[in-house]
């Protein structure tokens, strides 16, 4: 476990973070703006205060929001840079530039680079420092959206081959859905909730999780195609998402926002949505005057349905009865 | 004219050893008397050099804090000697060295020195390795500025050193003697070479600082 342990008092802001978190996978830091997030990376990489252990000596690689390359460098003096002052060599050059795929970059000037190929770049150098932890501050925050897409599929890759934990700041519960193992929630620069990934993302009782973010993350396995479509087995219940899946017995991640499900007291007759799961309701918070959060058991895993009060109501709702959940839309991490 | 390229090839030599220091100090510096610094800084810009030189001649003289200490340890004077000129020159040109360099440090994002650190950089290593790597229009500006500067100065050569042939004749003030012999003449040939140094040399940095402004 890292123990992060960070105090730090500003005119208006005060932060106030005592937490472990596993010296493995990717840990991810998830909060509104103005929550202390970037501020936390940088207390942990030693750029806010100037007391204690010197930055260049925390071994730790830090990947700024926006990509700054030193400009006067090459891509591979830029990587370079890092490597070079590394204290123990961990990281050999050759996998990081094939994993990111910046082969091809190496002799040109990060000016002549894109906003994504900047950042892959930016985060070979963090790697190649060999570092004890890497600090990413909404590394895909300053791109627009169809580069962000072009760049997920390497921080998949990332999450699937570094061997070196990873601290993910990020405010898009999307992309911290389908990057992180672990989740910390941070509110008013204080930890509001914090642990496994897949039990914190399903909470209901932080507010911050029970609005627009409200949702959980399903671990399913693709077992068949059909129609342009690919099935997935979760808990005792399956699940049709778009796109073919390698079929196989790797489960995958799947998101599904609360405000996408919604429940049926009887199998809807002649419905467009794809998915009707046979459901357990297992407990109904109320959430505000309006709305309420009905988590639905489906085997060992659950979903969350953000329905009205009404309709808690009108259909009589209670913990234990039988019910369908209809699905209408699933995120799917590639 | 010998003694004064070397006047101002020193000169500037020691403005930027001792400029850059200052320079990166006032462009990071935080404390609320950094403009006091930096308006002891600029003076020589405003002052007349009669009145620069008046003082250095006093601090440099033997009889003065420095000077005196100077005589201890060397056994020579400052005033009308060529060190001393250097001295004088320094004080003169300080600005010119200073404020391009300043400049060019404070438009430089922060992010630069964070991102070298990060990447295991000490403070002295991330300013050679970044920070002056991208600030050489800056040091380029500094140089000229604080060399030209130098060579055409009058006022404070003139008071510190006064016009010794060989050791403190110095360019500007040898037109000032062929002017006041009405050798016209001598005087013409070597103001026309100022003219075409000082044209050659800004054409230069401004035909650099565009070619570097595009990358």
């Amino acid at each position: 476990m890292i123990h992060l342990r960070h105090k730090l008092m500003r005119e208006s802001f005060e932060l106030d973070v005592d937490v472990e978190v596993p010296n493995t996978g990717i840990t991810g830091v998830f909060g509104e703006s103005g929550s202390g997030k970037t501020t936390l990376l940088r207390c942990i990489a030693g750029l806010e205060q100037e007391d204690g252990l010197p930055v260049h000596k925390r071994n730790v690689g830090y990947v700024f929001q926006d990509p700054t390359l030193f400009p006067h460098l090459t891509v591979r003096g830029n990587i370079e840079y890092g490597a070079r002052r590394a204290t123990t060599h961990r990281v050999d050059s050759a996998p990081v530039v094939d994993m990111l795929g910046i082969g091809s970059l190496l002799d040109r000037r990060p000016d002549s680079l894109s906003g994504g190929e900047a950042q892959r770049v930016a985060i070979a150098a963090a790697l190649l420092r060999s570092p004890d932890i890497v600090l990413m501050d909404e590394p895909l925050a300053s791109l627009d959206r169809r580069r962000k897409d072009e760049l997920l599929p390497y921080f998949d890759r990332l999450h699937d081959e570094l061997a070196v934990p990873v601290i993910y700041v990020s405010h898009d519960i999307d992309e911290i859905s389908r990057l992180c193992d672990h989740l910390i929630l941070l509110e008013d620069g204080k930890v509001s909730a914090c642990g496994d990934l897949f039990d914190v993302v399903s909470r209901v009782d932080v507010p911050m999780l029970s609005g627009q973010n409200a949702g959980v993350v399903l671990w399913a396995t693709p077992v068949s195609h059909e129609d342009g479509l690919t099935r997935f087995d979760f808990g005792d219940g399956e699940i049709w998402a778009p796109g073919e899946f390698a079929v196989g017995r790797k489960p995958m991640r799947l998101r599904v926002a609360a405000s996408d499900v919604s429940i049926a007291r009887e199998r809807p007759a002649q419905t467009t949505i794809q998915n009707v799961i046979r459901a357990t309701i297992e407990a109904v918070h109320g959430v505000n005057a309006a709305t309420a959060l009905v988590r639905l058991g489906i085997g060992n895993q659950d979903l969350l349905a953000q329905v009205t009060n009404r309709s808690v109501r009108r259909l009589g709702l209670v913990p234990g009865d039988r019910v369908f959940a209809q699905v209408k839309s699933v995120t799917v991490r590639h | 004219m010998w003694l004064s390229l070397q006047l101002a090839t020193f000169t500037t030599a020691i403005l930027i050893l001792i400029g850059t220091p200052i320079a990166w100090w006032l462009s990071q510096t935080r404390v609320r008397w950094k403009p006091a610094v930096q308006a002891v800084v600029a003076m020589p810009i405003v002052l007349p050099p009669t009145v620069l030189g008046f003082y250095l001649l006093i601090l440099l003289g033997p009889d003065g804090a420095i000077g005196s200490w100077w005589v201890q340890l060397t056994g020579n004077a400052l005033t009308f000697s060529f060190t001393g000129l250097v001295i004088a020159s320094c004080v003169y040109s300080l600005p010119f060295a200073v404020q391009p360099i300043q400049n060019a440090f404070e438009s430089l994002p922060r992010q630069y020195m964070e991102r070298a650190r990060t990447l295991g950089a000490s403070r002295l290593d991330a300013f050679f390795s970044v920070v002056v790597p991208l600030s050489v229009r800056g040091f380029v500006s500094g140089i000229v500025l604080s060399f030209a500067h130098t060579l055409g100065e009058f006022g404070v050569v003139l008071m510190v050193g006064g016009n010794i042939p060989g050791e403190t004749r110095v360019v500007s003030i040898a037109i000032y003697d062929h002017v006041e012999s009405l050798n016209y003449a001598a005087a013409h040939r070597m103001s026309v070479v100022l003219i075409g140094f000082a044209f050659v040399v800004l054409a230069t940095m401004f035909v650099l600082n565009r070619r570097w402004g595009d990358r």
